[in-house]
C-alpha cells in the first residue's frame, strides 16, 4: 500500500485518536494519542493491508520545554508489503508510563528496556522492565533526559571493586 | 645493550665465553616473551589485530602470541574506550594475569577516556590498573604499538629481579 492509501486508512478508523500525520521525504509519521497507542498498533500489525510484521526500531526523545515532555517512536515494518510507518506518542513528565508492544512484537521487549533504561519511561505490562545497558543497582537517574549532567553524578569515577581485590 | 660481554679464545679468537648477570639474564628472557591477551574493546583493537598479522608481524619482538585466557597472558594491551561497566571485569582479568605483568594502554580512550567526557566512559584505565605504557592515537598505528612494546621492553630490562625495586628508580624512570 502507498503511504497516502496507509495515511487515509488510518485517519478513516481512527481519527479521534491521531494527533498529527506528517509525511516528509517519503517516510510517514502518525503522531497518535497515548491511550489508543496498543489499539493502533494492533491494528496495523493484524489488519491483513496493513501487515506491519516487524518492529524496527522503539526510542525516545526528550523536549524539555514541551508540557508534554517525552515522546516514544515506534518504527514499523512490513516484510511482506514493503512499507514502513513511525508511530509516535507524547508521555508527560508526571504520569511517565506507555502501553507496552511487547504482546505484539516480541521485538520490542529489549528496546523498550533500553527507553527505559535510558529515559525513564515506563511501559505497562512489559514482562521484564529491567534497565539493560546500565546496571541494575544504578542510581543516578536516566542519562539520556536533557537535565542529566553529561558527566554523570561521579558513578564513571567510582571503582567499589578497588576496595575488594588486592590492591 | 651491554646485555653479555664476550670473550675471545686465546688462539683463534673465535668466541667462547659469555658473561652476564643473572638479573639481565632473566630480564632478557621476559622481555623477549611477552604473551599479550586478547584484549580489544573498539577500533584500536582492529589496529591491534594489523599489528599481529603478516604485514607488521608483531612475533618479532617476541610478543606475537595471543592468548585468550588472562592466566596465561603477562601483557595486557588495553586497547579501545573502557566503559565503566566494563571496568570490573577489566580489573578482574589484570587480577587473574600471572605476575609478572604489563599493562598497556593502547589509544586515547584507553588513556584518557579522549573525547568521550561521558557519564559511563572512564576517563583512563589507570583509574583502577596500573599502566605501564602509554600508546597515544586515536587509533594508533601498529608501529605506534611497536614503540610502545619496545619501551615496554627497555622499561622490562630495568627491573630488578632479585632485589626489591627501589621506589626511586620506579618513579624517576624515564625514557
Amino acid at each position: 500500500m502507498v503511504l497516502q492509501e496507509l495515511a487515509s486508512r488510518l485517519q478513516n478508523d481512527f481519527s479521534a485518536a491521531l494527533v498529527r500525520t506528517v509525511e516528509w521525504r517519503g517516510e510517514l509519521s502518525v503522531t497518535v494519542m497515548r491511550d489508543r497507542l496498543h489499539e493502533i498498533a494492533q491494528f496495523l500489525r493484524n489488519d491483513p493491508a496493513m501487515d506491519f510484521d516487524y518492529i524496527v526500531h522503539v526510542s525516545s526523545v526528550d523536549w524539555p520545554d514541551d508540557e508534554e515532555r517525552f515522546e516514544v517512536v515506534y518504527e514499523l515494518y512490513s516484510i511482506r508489503k514493503r512499507h514502513q510507518i513511525r508511530l509516535k506518542t507524547r508521555v508527560p513528565e508526571s504520569d511517565c508510563v506507555v502501553d507496552s508492544l511487547t504482546d505484539l512484537w516480541k521485538g520490542a521487549d529489549f528496546m523498550e528496556r533500553e527507553v527505559y533504561d535510558m529515559m525513564g519511561i515506563r511501559f505497562r505490562n512489559h514482562p521484564d522492565l529491567r534497565r539493560i545497558l546500565l546496571p541494575d543497582d544504578y542510581t543516578e537517574g536516566y542519562p539520556l533526559r536533557k537535565d542529566f549532567p553529561l558527566r554523570g553524578k561521579g558513578w564513571r569515577d567510582t571503582f567499589e571493586f578497588l576496595d575488594e581485590t588486592a590492591r | 645493550m651491554g646485555l653479555i660481554q664476550l670473550g675471545r679464545h686465546d688462539k683463534d679468537g673465535t668466541s667462547d665465553i659469555v658473561t652476564t648477570t643473572v638479573e639481565k639474564a632473566v630480564n632478557w628472557a621476559r622481555k623477549g616473551s611477552l604473551w599479550p591477551m586478547t584484549f580489544g574493546l573498539a577500533c584500536c583493537a582492529i589496529e591491534m589485530i594489523a599489528a599481529v598479522s603478516s604485514r607488521y608481524d608483531m612475533d618479532r619482538y617476541g610478543a606475537g602470541v595471543f592468548r585468550a585466557s588472562p592466566r596465561q597472558s603477562d601483557l595486557m594491551i588495553v586497547a579501545g574506550t573502557v566503559c565503566r561497566r566494563m571496568a570490573p571485569v577489566i580489573r578482574k582479568l589484570y587480577d587473574q594475569m600471572p605476575e609478572p605483568k604489563y599493562v598497556i594502554a593502547m589509544g586515547s580512550c584507553a588513556t584518557s577516556g579522549n573525547i568521550y567526557d561521558s557519564y559511563s566512559v572512564v576517563q583512563g584505565v589507570d583509574r583502577f590498573v596500573p599502566v605501564d605504557i602509554y600508546v597515544p592515537g586515536c587509533p594508533p598505528t601498529p608501529e605506534a604499538l611497536f614503540d610502545g612494546i619496545l619501551k615496554l621492553q627497555e622499561r622490562i630490562m630495568l627491573k630488578r629481579v632479585f632485589l626489591k625495586q627501589p621506589d626511586q628508580v620506579k618513579s624517576s624512570f624515564k625514557i
